[in-house]
């Protein structure tokens, strides 16, 4: 059901843009006022969360890890997976975020009769999910073509090599296929896989769905309904929008209010839901610490003022069984004896 | 508690309705209660237990009563509610640790079959990600707009008793072996959940007994053993008389002995029962061997440090004894012997908590002169580290073929392995004294090693199903070495894990034996003057 | 401890990224392409403006496939004139000008259409020709 939830949200989302992209007048709500409205809570909201994130210390050094630590010279130490620099760090945080390490370790358990248990190496997870990831960041800094002008010859470059096959008119771009096919993959993961279609929440399903959308909607306005999909009148808004003079010169297709509509609540839900990854990732404790925390001392800024039971107390209580047994006290015994 | 037969838990592990083996709930699991039947649950803490630790200076624990979690009403103090609730912001405000790790998990699942508690059950709520969604529905629900506004569409929920229930059933089926971190994409830490989740519930008044007497016991006597001192000092001795026995060589260890150099601390469990206490005749033998200046203490006489099991303010009272006990003896450093979670508190929490340590020296074996620059700040050196220089530079002298009669496998215990990044030192140190060493497959070890099933004060007989279920994984590694090169000790730097393991091996793999490392060093060792006879079983024979 | 310097400074670049275009194109939202009309004064194409300014490319495109692919070269009649399909032989005859006319919008959206790998503009039409 929570996925049929997702999709009739986004249904829901289509339709309001379709629609009210009609009304005249309309246009510059959805092409000026949700745009602004979208960034700002984006931005807002991103800045906002890590800063409720960084309001609390990081008490203790809680690193995981995941390979030999550096301690006797002649016992080779795993630098990328134990790091104890901030040098090493920094290569076991790239590491993560551009490659997914620790995803790539991923394996898959079965249990068979014996009992038995195996562990079997298990990529898709990581293949399919760093395909969309990366088809994903692509498309964003591709879409600065339409923000900036004159176009930057990187972004030119990028958008010729990632449409170099020239399949179809416009020619296709490879990474849309990318995203759509990664969406597809971690959607149909979620229904099919047992233990993941358990814990999947609606906040799960929605999120790919709205991208799916999304990636749709831009194929669909690229290679197929490109009535009123003029680039010049889009780049003409885009920029506009950019630099704070938005003009809509001409009617622009609904397909387009539809896109950037879906987009714009991509951008609103994003600070209030997991999409928030996208920082988390760079904050987890117990990735971008070091592993020196005997070797250098970690400060706990709320470090509670707890003492041991004292030696006294503890000599107190004892002291007749210890003087006794021969081990050595503070306190020679006092003739009575000592109540505690 | 009976324990179910071997061949009937093999059948249900396998074959049992469960999601670890195909049967998808249902149900939501939101909408699935928790049901407390005997063998389900360990003994909830003893009143006056509790009440004994809310009257020690600087800990909190509140609302002691006398209630069992089969009772519909657990008698929860009137506010309940409140308490969670301002015990959770509290929390959030500061761990910077619980807020990202209730923000950014994706549910991708990655996470699901590393926990060992989940292929031993097959419970989908032990799924590391559903365990920790268990508290991060509760705080979408106050805490977050999503929660607020959109309530269980959001995957947000009210806190309830029922929801308490939950918490204690779940946050006592998770070892903290952080196994499930290594494997997470953002590092999300399942462990960090727990300890939350367990801290809220002593607010409560709820926790177990295994894990609040061995604290109080820690707090009284210095060891969970609750081993008053002349006792401490009498097993210590009768080790030295069983080592006399054995090799004709009297040792005499001392105890709090003002001005030695090293400060030795040890998990209590090591004088107490096997085979711990082979392990700890081991640490004997070896000290003797290379004639360090070292005392025991009976105020500091537990290395393990259940306060981690417990809340941090717990941990740190217990574990500020090893710095003021090396203090009061004057002594140079402190050396640790073989044990997992107490080498987590100390390499991550001590020198945060109780530091710095300006009245110690850093770490120098005063017998090859090696300086351990990784313990700087900690001045705490760990046994295998320890002993590993000192085969290194030769200084042991070893007859390997004492430890013929074994066929050795290691168990990386979790804490060490990833907590520490202590891998390689116990190999180093087995290296030189076995001759039959064979390696777990590889998904069972080093960083990704299973737990013992018992860990984080588990170890308690009347989940004794639970912890055979959550020891498969490990023990089902240890038969494959077992059937295929036929090793019949697994060795360790743990003592929990010689405690558990042992039942773990008989139930599972009853021709298996366990160990620790430094007993394998000190069958092996040749003590000069030693009149040994032919030992057919090591340490371990009686004569 | 809270890593305050590290987090700020990501935190600012991150935004900084966000709002790069703002920063880039500096409040100026710079000259509108303004494609050249046909110097020869022609008012009548093969469709309409609004048609062409959307879909002139996968006109175009069809055109190459009947040609070239299929030998189709019948000719297109809209409003009584006569089109050969091509873009020299029709679109060039009175959009003349390729800088002036279709580079104006191209560069502007930064699109790079292929036809002039194997097309030859009117100008490089003209000086083969001379140097024939």
């Amino acid at each position: 059901m929570k996925y049929a939830y997702s999709f009739l949200a986004v249904i829901a989302l289509i339709l309001i843009a379709w629609l009210g992209s009609q009304i005249p007048g309309m246009q510059y709500f959805f092409g000026v006022a949700v745009p602004y409205l979208a960034i700002m809570v984006f931005l807002g909201g991103f800045v906002y969360r890590v800063v409720y994130w960084a309001k609390s210390p990081v008490p203790f050094s809680i690193q995981t890890s995941c390979g030999q630590a550096k301690s006797l010279d002649f016992i080779k130490p795993n630098r990328l997976e134990c790091p104890t620099t901030n040098a090493e760090v920094v290569a076991r945080m790239a590491l993560e975020v551009l490659t997914f390490r620790s995803l790539f370790r991923n394996t898959k358990s079965e249990i068979y009769d014996g009992p038995k248990i195996t562990y079997e190496s298990s990529k898709w997870l990581w293949l399919f999910g760093l395909m969309f990831h990366y088809s994903f960041l692509i498309i964003v800094i591709r879409h600065l073509r339409l923000f900036l002008n004159p176009v930057p010859e990187a972004i030119a470059w990028l958008d010729w090599a990632d449409s170099m096959f020239e399949i179809g008119t416009p020619a296709m771009y490879m990474t849309d296929a990318g995203l759509l096919i990664g969406l597809l993959f971690l959607f149909t993961r979620r229904l099919f896989n047992r233990q993941v279609r358990f814990l999947s929440l609606l906040n799960d399903y929605f999120p790919l769905v709205l991208l799916f959308a999304i990636g749709v909607t831009g194929v669909l306005m690229r290679m197929f309904l490109r009535d009123g999909v003029d680039i010049n009148a889009i780049k003409q808004l885009a920029v506009g929008l950019a630099t704070f003079s938005p003009v809509i010169s001409t009617d622009i297709g609904a397909i387009f209010y539809i896109h950037l509509f879906l987009v714009c609540i991509l951008l609103i839900y994003f600070p209030f839901s997991k999409l928030m990854h996208l920082a988390g990732v760079f904050l987890s404790p117990t990735r971008n610490m070091r592993n020196n925390s005997r070797e250098v001392r970690h400060i706990n800024p709320w470090n509670p003022d707890i003492k041991p039971h004292s030696y006294a107390g503890y000599e107190d209580e004892f002291r007749e069984y210890m003087v006794e047994a021969g081990i050595p006290v503070e306190k020679e015994p006092t003739p009575q004896k000592d109540e505690a | 508690m009976a324990v179910a037969k071997l061949e009937q838990l093999s059948q249900s592990v396998v074959q049992g309705p469960s999601l670890a083996t195909g049967a998808i709930p249902t149900k939501d699991w939101m909408d699935i209660p928790v049901v407390f039947k005997p063998g389900n649950y360990a003994f909830p803490a003893k009143k006056d237990k509790v009440e004994y630790l809310n009257s020690q200076s600087g800990l909190h624990f509140p609302n002691a009563r006398d209630w069992s979690p089969e009772d519909d009403d657990w008698q929860l103090p009137e506010n309940w509610k409140e308490i969670i609730i301002n015990g959770l912001r509290e929390r959030l405000e500061k761990f910077r640790s619980l807020k990202i790790f209730m923000d950014c998990c994706v549910r991708c699942g990655a996470c699901a079959d590393k926990c060992h508690f989940f292929l031993g059950t097959g419970d989908p709520k032990n799924m590391p990600v559903l365990r920790a969604e268990l508290l991060r529905s509760v705080y979408r629900n106050d805490f977050t707009l999503a929660g607020k506004v959109l309530g269980r569409l959001a995957g947000a929920r009210e806190v309830t008793p029922e929801v308490i229930k939950e918490w204690f059933m779940y946050s006592y089926q998770c070892t903290e072996c952080r196994r499930c971190s290594a494997f997470c994409p953002y590092g999300i830490d399942t462990a960090e959940v727990t300890i939350v989740i367990r801290e809220l519930l002593h607010l409560l008044g709820i926790g177990i007994n295994w894990i609040l007497e061995p604290v109080s016991n820690s707090n009284r006597t210095g060891n969970h053993m609750g081993l008053q001192p002349h006792t401490f000092k009498d097993n210590v001795e009768f080790l030295a008389d069983d080592i006399e026995n054995l090799t004709g060589v009297r040792i005499n260890p001392t105890f709090n002995r003002k001005g030695a150099e090293v400060l030795f601390i040890t998990p209590s469990a090591d004088v107490f029962a096997e085979p711990g206490l082979y392990t700890a005749m081991g640490y004997l033998i070896l000290f003797e061997h290379i004639g360090l200046d070292y005392t025991w203490s009976t105020y500091a006489s537990e290395g393990g440090n259940f306060g981690l099991f417990t809340n941090n303010e717990s941990m740190k009272k217990l574990n500020a004894k090893m710095y003021a006990e090396a203090k009061r003896l004057g002594v140079k450093w402190i050396l640790g012997g073989e044990c997992g979670h107490m080498w987590r508190v100390v390499h991550q929490y001590m020198d945060t908590m109780n530091g710095p340590a300006d009245f110690l020296e850093v770490p120098k074996s005063p017998i090859t002169g090696t300086v351990f620059h990784n313990a700087a700040s900690t001045k705490m050196t760990h046994i295998s580290e320890f002993t590993a220089d000192l085969f290194k530079h030769n200084k042991i002298k070893v007859d390997k073929s004492r430890n013929d009669y074994l066929n050795v496998t290691f168990h990386d215990s979790c804490n060490p392995a990833r907590a520490m990044g202590l891998l390689e030192e116990p190999r180093y140190v087995l290296k030189h004294v076995v001759n039959n060493y064979h390696e777990m497959p590889e998904n069972t070890i080093r960083e990704q090693t299973f737990c013992c099933g018992s860990g984080t004060g588990l170890n308690t007989d009347e989940i004794m199903e639970l912890r055979m279920r959550s020891g498969l994984p490990r023990a089902n590694a240890v038969k494959y070495v077992e059937e295929k090169h036929g090793v019949n000790m697994l060795s360790c730097v743990c003592a929990i894990d010689r405690a558990t393991l042992t039942s773990l091996m008989s139930y599972w793999n009853p021709n298996v034996g366990v160990c620790g490392i430094s007993e394998l060093v000190g069958n092996a060792i040749v003590l000069d003057g030693e009149n040994r006879a032919e030992l057919d079983e090591g340490l371990r024979t009686l004569l | 401890m809270y890593n305050k310097t590290m987090i700020i400074t990501g935190l600012v670049i991150f935004v900084l990224m966000v709002t790069f275009p703002v920063w880039y194109n500096g409040l100026d939202a710079g000259p509108l392409p303004k494609p050249e009309l046909p110097p020869g004064g022609e008012k009548e194409c093969v469709a309409s403006a609004a048609f062409m300014r959307d879909k002139h490319m996968q006109l175009l495109n069809e055109w190459r496939d009947d040609v070239l692919r299929n030998s189709d070269r019948v000719t297109v009649t809209v409003g009584g004139k006569e089109y050969r399909k091509g873009l020299q032989l029709a679109c060039m005859e009175c959009h003349s000008n390729k800088e002036k006319f279709c580079d104006s919008c191209h560069d502007y959206a930064a699109v790079t259409p292929t036809c002039w790998d194997c097309h030859l503009t009117p100008t490089e039409a003209a000086s083969k020709k001379e140097a024939h």
